[in-house]
């Protein structure tokens, strides 16, 4: 592959959506106000013309790695702002600006009469910003800042509605737990400075060999540094990618407005953890112990929050779980060396996900309740909605011939296949995860689409008293949506399902033809395709050997489908025939569904292990001791002590003449009789 | 020629006289005229000392303390004019209102 000079429209990706923000935070308030949609969209649009550019030019075979300008200089440390376009960030410049560009269109339907109209659109281009800075970043400090920025936009968002006390508690929740994750992110991309002396990427995979076998003193203990310095990567990837044991933030997320949940908590930030894997998999291909322990966290987190979201009822949190169990699966195909496949699975989960959060977001902005025990029936009233979250679903959960269908199989294939030596564990628990899938999913589309409409706050003569207790009751009233919020200034009386403006389905018709189509550029060989995917990204993350038949494959494939399959089934037989079975089932195995309805109680043993004791230091230690006896005792003693002083001091000044004079010719005289003595 | 140790002398004793009358009195016209005594004993130390080292230099400065006690004087005694004009009184025990 040949190398490119750095063309103008490279810059522009980041620079448009830069542009954006400046203008609508800049302006926003009194310029652009309700139209501040329009930099926003034009901005990204823009930035997803030069994506295309860019990708045509990396489909050509030209490679750009180039140094816009010197960042930071000191002594041997030197950074530079500069672009890698090669294969990978092809693909995820289109994830992204694609997604990004949809979303931001979708919106304006969404976030219509919000008072912070043009601060979610400032917000939201900054993101876009900084996520495609993470991407196209030639070194490992413009990766950090552009993840950092995601990180810090996302707090922005989720705590939108931050006169609402959970919105802005989950808001720091997610900056909070992704700071232990960074730590160790930040951690490794200084050993890999001390190792490698720089942190441009192609130096830096390059010679990646000069650390194999290697080892170091880590705390007292001789580890191996290729180990070390994948984990300490891999640590920012579990915090960003919300896996475990720091997934705890992102169902919290939900409470940020819909779209920045399908934006960024779905189909781009949360899969930059995978795209760190991914990128520096000359590091990870070096250790073993880390590519198991990648796999392995991938699998049971994956498992985890697909039993999880089997018994929520927040229709925006069981989609966020099953965010939490793909990037698992990406992570699963990550850790066995089929980086192809979990870049493949990220690029199509982003269209499906993306598509069921927005569906999703256009149920809850028709209903006014994230409940789906008070939905039902849904399915006269919105038909788009209903069309394209049933797309959406069979991508999610691998029906044939769907998007999610290709990656999905192609991941569980290679884990089946690889050489990893947990590679059958994990392909066991990601079969397990193809019947939980579509389960959880057809669950949701069951209870919210079909039945009898259960929400009594949204019958039509039902009055306004009624809806605010409705909310009160729900499972997760404090999750209630910020849609409900959005629309507050609507009368709630008498209001009608209603299907949403085009402005916000027609995002959604373009989002499903990408969650049917997009996987099919990935088709496998034994289905008649080429698999120009994982052809297309092996310049930059190779491709694992296999070992297994045609006839394995076929099997591994069926497998999974069938169990797919059975599991869409399951879910239609106990929510549409027999209803009455999951009551009885949850009150039979109570203690199980009270685990899984929990999400196994880690938030609450979290709280008891770390946030109470941390709270206690604080109040007893860090407010009683350290800050009261020992900054307030230097801040008020000095002074104090002072004071004291001069109290004694004053006495000096009598007012009367003589005093004065007499102090004046006893100091000469004790002046001149020191210099003399002291001669 | 009268021996320069006398000067010194004469100087030391108008300076004391000075000093002592400073402190002691209580009229700040008195403690004000001390003062012009004690700087009249430094001037006659300078000159003597300038015609011994045989150095204009001395009297120079001596012009120079001349000027300034001028001055003072002319300052102090206006001063002492405003002070009496509001306290009716040229005693300095009156005059302790700038305390601490």
């Amino acid at each position: 592959m040949g190398n490119m000079e750095l063309q103008y429209y490279h810059v522009l990706i980041p620079l448009l959506p830069l542009l954006g923000f400046l203008v609508n935070i800049l302006l926003g308030k009194e310029v652009t106000r309700y139209k501040a949609h329009w930099p926003a969209i034009l901005a990204v649009g823009g930035s997803w013309i030069c994506s295309l550019a860019s990708l045509r030019d990396v489909m050509a075979g030209k490679i750009v790695d180039a140094d816009l300008y010197t960042w930071i200089l000191s002594g041997s440390f030197k950074v530079s702002v500069g672009f890698l376009i090669d294969p990978l960030t092809a693909v995820m410049l289109i994830v992204v600006t694609t997604c990004a560009m949809l979303i931001h269109i979708y919106a304006v339907g969404y976030m219509h009469g919000d008072t912070g109209y043009y601060r979610f659109f400032a917000y939201l281009n900054l993101f876009t910003f900084c996520m495609l800075m993470l991407i196209m970043g030639n070194n490992f400090l413009q990766l950090y800042f552009g993840w950092e920025g995601v990180g810090l936009c996302s707090y922005f968002l989720i705590g939108y509605y931050f006169n609402k006390k959970s919105a802005a508690d989950a808001g720091k929740k997610a900056f909070i737990v992704n700071r232990f994750g960074d730590f160790g992110f930040g951690i490794g991309v200084f050993m890999v400075f001390l190792t490698f002396g720089t942190l441009h990427y192609a130096d830096v995979f390059g010679n990646v060999s000069i650390m194999a076998g290697k080892t170091v003193n880590f705390l007292g203990w001789n580890v191996d540094l290729p180990t070390l310095v994948a984990l300490l990567l891999f640590c920012g990837a579990v915090g960003k990618s919300a896996q475990l044991p720091l997934h705890v933030w992102l169902p919290d997320a939900m409470e940020g407005p819909t779209p920045v949940s399908a934006l960024i908590h779905a189909a781009t930030m949360v899969t930059a953890g995978v795209f760190l894997v991914a990128r520096c998999n000359p590091i990870f291909n070096l250790s073993p112990i880390a590519m198991n322990t990648v796999a392995v966290v991938g699998a049971t987190t994956s498992l985890f929050a697909a039993t999880i979201a089997i018994t929520q009822n927040d229709i925006k949190r069981i989609i966020a779980f099953s965010t939490c169990s793909h990037l698992g699966l990406m992570f699963l195909a990550c850790g066995v060396g089929a980086y192809a496949a979990g870049i493949f699975h990220l690029y199509t989960h982003a269209f499906f996900k993306a598509l069921l959060f927005l569906a999703a977001g256009s149920v809850i902005h028709a209903v006014h309740t994230n409940n789906i025990q008070e939905m039902g029936g849904l399915r006269k009233y919105m038909p788009i909605t209903f069309g394209v979250f049933i797309l959406a679903a069979l991508s999610a959960g691998g029906f044939p011939g769907f998007s999610g269908f290709f990656s999905k199989d192609e991941i569980i294939w290679s884990a089946f296949a690889s050489h990893s030596s947990v590679g059958k564990l994990v392909w066991l628990m990601g079969t397990a995860v193809a019947f939980f899938t579509p389960f959880y999913t057809f669950r949701l589309i069951f209870l919210t689409f079909f039945g009898e409409n259960r929400g009594v706050a949204h019958q039509e003569d039902q009055g306004h008293a009624s809806h605010i207790s409705a909310h009160g009751s729900g499972h997760d009233s404090h999750a209630q949506s910020s849609a409900h919020d959005s629309h507050g200034h609507e009368p709630h009386g008498g209001h009608h399902i209603h299907e949403s403006p085009k402005i916000m389905t027609v995002p959604l018709m373009f989002l499903a033809v990408g969650a049917i189509a997009a996987g099919w550029v990935g088709i496998p060989p034994i289905l008649g395709g080429g698999n120009h995917f994982a052809e297309f990204l092996k310049p930059v993350v190779g491709h694992p050997e296999f070992h297994g038949t045609h006839a394995q494959e076929w099997g591994v494939m069926a497998l999974s489908t069938s169990i797919a399959i059975f599991g869409i089934v399951v879910a239609a037989f106990l929510y549409l025939r027999k209803s009455d079975i999951p009551e009885r089932m949850s009150k039979q195995f109570k203690v199980i569904y009270d685990l899984l309805y929990n999400k196994y109680y880690v938030d609450e043993i979290y709280n008891f292990l770390l946030v109470q004791p941390t709270l206690k230091l604080a109040s007893k230690v860090l407010v009683g001791i350290t800050d009261g006896k020992m900054i307030e005792g230097v801040v008020n003693g000095v002074p104090g002590l002072i004071g004291k002083f001069s109290q004694k001091l004053r006495r000096f000044q009598t007012g009367t003449v003589h005093h004065y004079a007499i102090f004046m010719a006893a100091g000469a005289v004790f002046i001149i009789a020191l210099a003399i003595l002291l001669r | 020629m009268v021996p320069l140790s006398w000067y010194m002398v004469l100087s030391l004793i108008v300076f004391c006289i000075g000093v002592f009358g400073f402190l002691s009195r209580k009229n700040i016209i008195i403690m004000l005229m001390s003062i012009e005594l004690m700087l009249n004993a430094v001037n006659i130390n300078l000159i003597s000392m300038s015609h011994y080292l045989q150095d204009l230099r001395g009297q120079i400065l001596a012009f120079f303390v001349i000027a300034v006690a001028a001055a003072e004087a002319a300052i102090g005694l206006a001063i002492v004019i405003a002070l009496f004009r509001n306290k009716a009184t040229a005693h300095v025990d009156e005059m302790n209102e700038m305390k601490g």
